[in-house]
């Protein structure tokens, strides 16, 4: 042993700079790990520290309308404290910004909400003063920002202008990105929601009623009571822990993606790894041979190599650590709009253990690949150097065992990291995918350039082709690491440029862009008015009839929900409809939580939501019918009429044409049965149901209307909504526009994080890169000083490195361009399942970039030997 | 002990497949060396000179016929077993040297030694004092691209004698070297083994230094064509 770790040590001394960059290739990835887990942990305590701050309160419970007076006297017979909150979406207008008008998220607050934590506002006071009541609001910070507004500056909400007293960072529980970008907050005092004129007309509020209980009091437990006591109230419930536990879903779903994506660095390094230490042992073949004459075993030659091999892992280890623990300083700050919580750093030993862990483990099974040939090498190669090349590698058990592990390891680490069975196992085989199609294209290469070799070629053109196929060629480790790199980088390009083109092709030529809801009966006719006088017409428009499920096949509702709470657990009963504004943008698919039903009855979901229906002669663009027929039009007193479901509800309730469904329309019985089914394309931004009367019934019931129109640009949108808004302070815009900008900020921020990490991939891609060029001067150094030596001048040299490169460059990145458009395909249809968008710009720049990149690093890494005289090199380098 | 055979070659043949046919390179050898004879093997090139080295060695095994060396059968030996015996038993020169590149002159001389666990201070004086011997006192931490052929060849001279062997094998132990570092480094591989009573076996083309030893066993197209003693 002392000899393997005495000559390990010696025979290390020449090579230590060489080692250490192989090292290199393992530190990024393992740096990744270590940031990601650390990160993770941080996120777990964090939410641990401040889980009464999530929530605000011990219980939270929604309603439609406002919480009745028996629940509220339950809560009050318990000892609660209570603080209520409506929340609706409105215009405000922005005086300081011309008058310009943007959608908001209004809450009134009454009561001392929030109990645990408080908003973080600018300045700190303004929570004191909105409590203290009056025509004050806190606005949203990046709002305000946004239209240059100031704390102090006066806003309109309806009829009231509110003075700003505060700039909102933070609410508890909530994440800022989202909040901030989908629908800006303002908060107000309860007590002034009257005088704005909002609270008459809007019926879209969410009702959230704030509970702090009396200590010793279970907040599960005042959950499952009211549950079960207001069944018909259609409440819904929010408790820190399942706050907690959702949250910590939704954070350990970031941390499983983000990892995956370090690991994929990770990965890259130790396959640079295993191809330096491959090239490596090569070299130390005649070494191995004079330790085998002078009476080395196979097995302490193998140990020599292998203590270097551990030795350059634990370097790597020790490096990315270091580095992974910088890196999670940065990473909560990334994240932080993201980020429901306030992250703070702790260094994370388990986390780091694990990165370190997983780091040596996969480079120990990568560096023991090329190791394996140690064993057999033949003394007699210090005679004879034919008697080098080694035969039977591909049968060894050894490197089939370990060739098993890496795989094994591979899978593991990916089903463990996400936590599911089938999304690791599809990374792993994702993995594998674009491995062998890339190892295959490197064989096909060299297998090309042999085949059909330029024979007629200029000189310089024959030699770069033939470094492609010669022994020890670079071709399989370059493609493989390049075309990897680029397969992930553009992967994620061009699924942003999917999800954006998707959005925007809802928006697609002729079709409405700009979409007013909260309209009411009286209004509607003013409103066309005023739109076409602004240039934009009403193209769809629709009444909006509110009701509820009062039965169906002729059981009520009630009946069905209990029967519902038998079969399933309470926590994954979906609470009824709070945050869809509209199911006309498609709001009300959120709600569908508890996924298709079991057991033969409906989800709970479809019984207990408030429908917002329309009634029409005929279907719509976004509409086709897939089952029955669809009616337009029935007699005044229809005793039962025949609607129209879409297609996912029609499923998830279980129903078959034909079935009776009973609604309760505001009071009144309708009886109705199901007479067709439609498939709706939800994403365009036009009016959209689940259930469409035919017209003839509902025309009496009390409604509002929803108008879409379509404004030539930005500027004639904001237009048209000053106009509307102006004269209809109640009614309430979405802007394609804005939801498109909304959408790419918020991908952006999510994206940033995911390419801050994918850029550890690339970087590693880089130091394998700069490696494997690095290990071939090392191969090619006699030669390159024989043709120096013989005459050949550096732009000769250089020309040769140049057609090597470009070959492989642009394979490398044409290849892993076209995994990545695949990777984005099946990702758009299995996960997003929309239609994948291409970007020619995207994958033009990725590829070019690739190209760029391999050249310029062949070139940064070669330059020594064209540029000094043969002599001095050999002397330097052997 | 000078009775004693140092190494026993019975119908020694070595073939190989190439090219879908069975290459004979070593055709019935048969010879003994007592314990402090010379031997040279000569021939011209490809008669399996270097061949029938690597297999009295234990470098290699043959296809037929044994070798026994030092009483150890090593033809039908392990790779590994083959290894300690080497170790125990055996010292090399090489034409091309074959110092390993990472290590020192004295490093390199240790190397014998230190695989068998045997390090130290006493092992590193024993290995300064061959160095002295062959000249290179005061190169001992310098590395082999710092030395001149000739010094190379010396340092693998002391390498050779590091585990007292019993019997030295020299490849051409002259044939990268010029005229006069040459002849030095004959003098030296001869006066050494003289002083350390080792049998030695030497391939060479330079009949010169052939005549050097007591006895001169001649190959032809992988057979003995004549067993000579000077």
């Amino acid at each position: 042993m002392t000899f393997i770790l005495r000559l390990a040590w010696r025979d290390s001394r020449a090579s230590r700079r060489r080692l250490l960059l192989f090292s290199l290739s393992v530190v990024l990835g393992i740096a990744a790990l270590v940031a990601v887990g650390s990160l993770g942990a941080n996120l777990a305590r964090a939410i641990d520290d401040q889980a009464k701050g999530l929530l605000g309160a011990d219980l939270v419970v929604t309603s439609r309308a406002d919480l009745g007076a028996a629940p509220r006297a339950h809560l009050d017979s318990l000892g609660a404290e209570q603080a209520r909150e409506k929340s609706f979406s409105s215009m405000m207008t922005i005086p300081r910004a011309d008058g310009a008008a943007r959608l908001v998220n209004v809450r009134a607050l009454e009561g001392a909400f929030p109990f645990h934590g408080d908003f973080t506002t600018v300045p700190a006071d303004a929570p004191a003063r909105l409590r203290a009541g009056g025509a004050v609001a806190i606005v949203e910070e990046t709002l305000l920002r946004q239209y240059g507004a100031v704390v102090g500056d006066p806003v309109k909400l309806g009829r009231t202008t509110f003075t700003v007293v505060g700039a909102l960072q933070r609410l508890p529980g909530e994440s800022s990105a989202v909040s901030a970008t989908v629908a800006p907050r303002a908060l107000i005092p309860w007590s002034e929601l009257e005088g704005t004129g909002l609270a008459e007309r809007s019926v879209l509020f969410r009702h959230r009623t704030f509970v702090r209980l009396p200590a010793g009091i279970d907040p599960a437990a005042v959950e499952r009571d009211m549950r079960r006591r207001f069944i018909g109230e259609g409440l819904g419930f929010d408790t820190v822990a399942e706050r907690k536990r959702n949250l910590g879903r939704v954070l350990e779903n970031i941390e499983a993606f983000l990892g995956l994506v370090g690991f994929v660095a990770l990965f890259l390094g130790a396959i640079g790894v295993a191809s330096a230490v491959h090239v490596y042992i090569r070299q130390k073949v005649p070494t191995v041979a004079v330790l085998r004459c002078l009476g080395a075993t196979a097995r302490q030659a193998f140990g020599v190599y292998l203590v270097q091999g551990m030795a350059l892992g634990l370097v790597g280890a020790a490096l990315g650590a270091t580095l992974g623990v910088l890196v999670q300083l940065a990473l909560p700050g990334l994240l932080r709009d993201v980020l429901p919580i306030d992250v703070t750093f702790f260094i994370a030993w388990p986390a780091v253990a694990w990165g370190v862990g997983a780091g040596l483990v996969i480079s120990l099974l990568f560096t023991l690949l090329p190791l394996l040939a140690v064993r057999d090498v033949s003394p007699l190669v210090a005679l004879r150097s034919a008697f080098a090349e080694r035969a039977g590698a591909a049968t060894d058990p050894w490197r089939i065992a370990i060739l098993g592990f890496i795989v094994l390891a591979v899978a593991g680490f990916a089903v463990w990291q996400t936590g599911r069975l089938r999304e690791g196992l599809a990374f792993t085989a994702a993995l594998a995918a674009g491995f062998g199609v890339l190892a295959g294209l490197a064989q096909l290469t060299a297998w090309v350039a042999r085949r059909w070799f330029p024979r007629r070629a200029p000189y310089v053109v024959r030699q770069g082709v033939a470094n492609l196929h010669r022994p020890q060629n670079r071709t399989v480790l370059l493609l493989l690491s390049l075309g990897l790199g680029t397969f992930l980088m553009l992967t994620l390009f061009l699924t942003r440029t999917t999800l954006l083109r998707e959005i925007q092709v809802s928006g697609g030529a002729g079709r409405a862009n700009l979409l007013f809801f909260d309209i009411q009966d009286d209004q509607i006719e003013g409103l066309r008015r005023t739109a076409a006088g602004a240039g934009a017409p009403v193209t769809v428009h629709a009444p909006i009839v509110t009701m509820k499920i009062a039965s169906v096949r002729g059981k009520p509702v009630e009946e069905l929900i209990r029967e519902n709470a038998g079969r399933r657990p309470p926590s994954q009963t979906p609470e009824s409809g709070a945050g869809a504004p509209n199911e006309a943008v498609g709001g009300g698919r959120g709600e569908r939580k508890g996924g298709p039903p079991r057991g033969g009855g409906a989800a709970a979901w479809t019984l207990r939501r408030e429908y917002r229906s329309t009634y029409r002669p005929a279907l719509e663009g976004s509409e086709r019918l897939v089952a029955g027929v669809f009616t337009g039009r029935v007699a005044p007193g229809e005793a039962i009429v025949p609607v129209s479901l879409e297609e996912g509800l029609f499923r998830e309730m279980g129903l078959k044409i034909g079935d009776e469904i009973e609604w309760d329309v505001q009071g009144v019985p309708i009886r109705t049965q199901v007479g067709s089914v439609r498939a709706v394309e939800w994403r365009r931004i036009e009016p959209n149901f689940f259930v469409v009367f035919p017209e003839g019934v509902l025309e009496p019931a009390p409604k509002f209307h929803v108008a879409a129109m379509r404004a030539t640009d930005p500027d004639h949108s904001a237009r048209v909504q000053r106009a509307v808004v102006a004269a209809y302070p109640n009614v309430t815009a979405i802007d394609l526009a804005l939801v498109l900008r909304t959408v790419d900020e918020i991908f952006g921020k999510v994206a940033f994080a995911i390419e801050f990490m994918a850029a550890f991939t690339v970087l590693t891609g880089v130091i394998v890169l700069a490696g494997a060029i690095l290990t071939g001067r090392y191969q090619r150094i006699r030669e390159t000083v024989l043709l120096r030596t013989l005459g050949a001048t550096r732009r000769q040299l250089i020309g040769i490195q140049l057609v090597e490169y470009s070959i492989l460059g642009v394979l490398a990145a044409v290849v892993g361009g076209g995994l990545a458009v695949a990777g984005n395909t099946l990702l758009a249809r299995f996960i997003f399942k929309i239609e994948p968008g291409l970007s020619w710009t995207v994958l033009a720049a990725g590829v070019l970039s690739v190209c760029a990149v391999t050249v310029v690093t062949g070139f940064l890494t070669n330059r020594g030997i064209t540029r000094h005289p043969p002599l001095e090199v050999l002397r330097q380098e052997t | 002990m000078s009775a004693q055979a140092m190494l026993k070659v019975e119908r020694l043949t070595k073939a190989y497949d190439a090219a879908g046919h069975r290459l004979t390179v070593l055709r019935d050898v048969t010879f003994k060396l007592e314990a402090g004879a010379t031997l040279a093997i000569v021939g011209p090139s490809g008669s399996g000179k270097t061949t029938l080295l690597g297999l009295c060695a234990g470098l290699d095994q043959p296809s037929e016929g044994t070798v026994e060396l030092a009483g150890e059968p090593i033809g039908s030996l392990s790779e590994d077993a083959r290894a300690l015996v080497r170790n125990a038993h055996v010292g090399f020169v090489f034409q091309n040297f074959q110092l390993v590149p990472t290590l020192t002159a004295l490093e390199n001389v240790l190397v014998p030694v230190e695989l068998r666990g045997q390090g130290g201070a006493a092992a590193e004086e024993e290995a300064c004092g061959l160095l002295a011997r062959v000249g290179l006192g005061e190169r001992r931490d310098h590395y082999p691209v710092q030395l001149s052929g000739g010094e190379q060849q010396r340092v693998a001279l002391a390498r050779a004698f590091m585990n007292r062997p019993k019997i030295l094998f020299c490849d051409e132990p002259t044939g990268n070297l010029d005229g006069d570092t040459a002849h030095a480094m004959a003098d030296l591989i001869f006066r050494l083994n003289e002083e350390k009573g080792t049998t030695l076996v030497l391939v060479t083309h330079d009949l010169e230094l052939a005549r050097r030893c007591r006895r001169i066993l001649r190959l032809k197209a992988g057979a003995v064509a004549s067993d000579e003693t000077v």
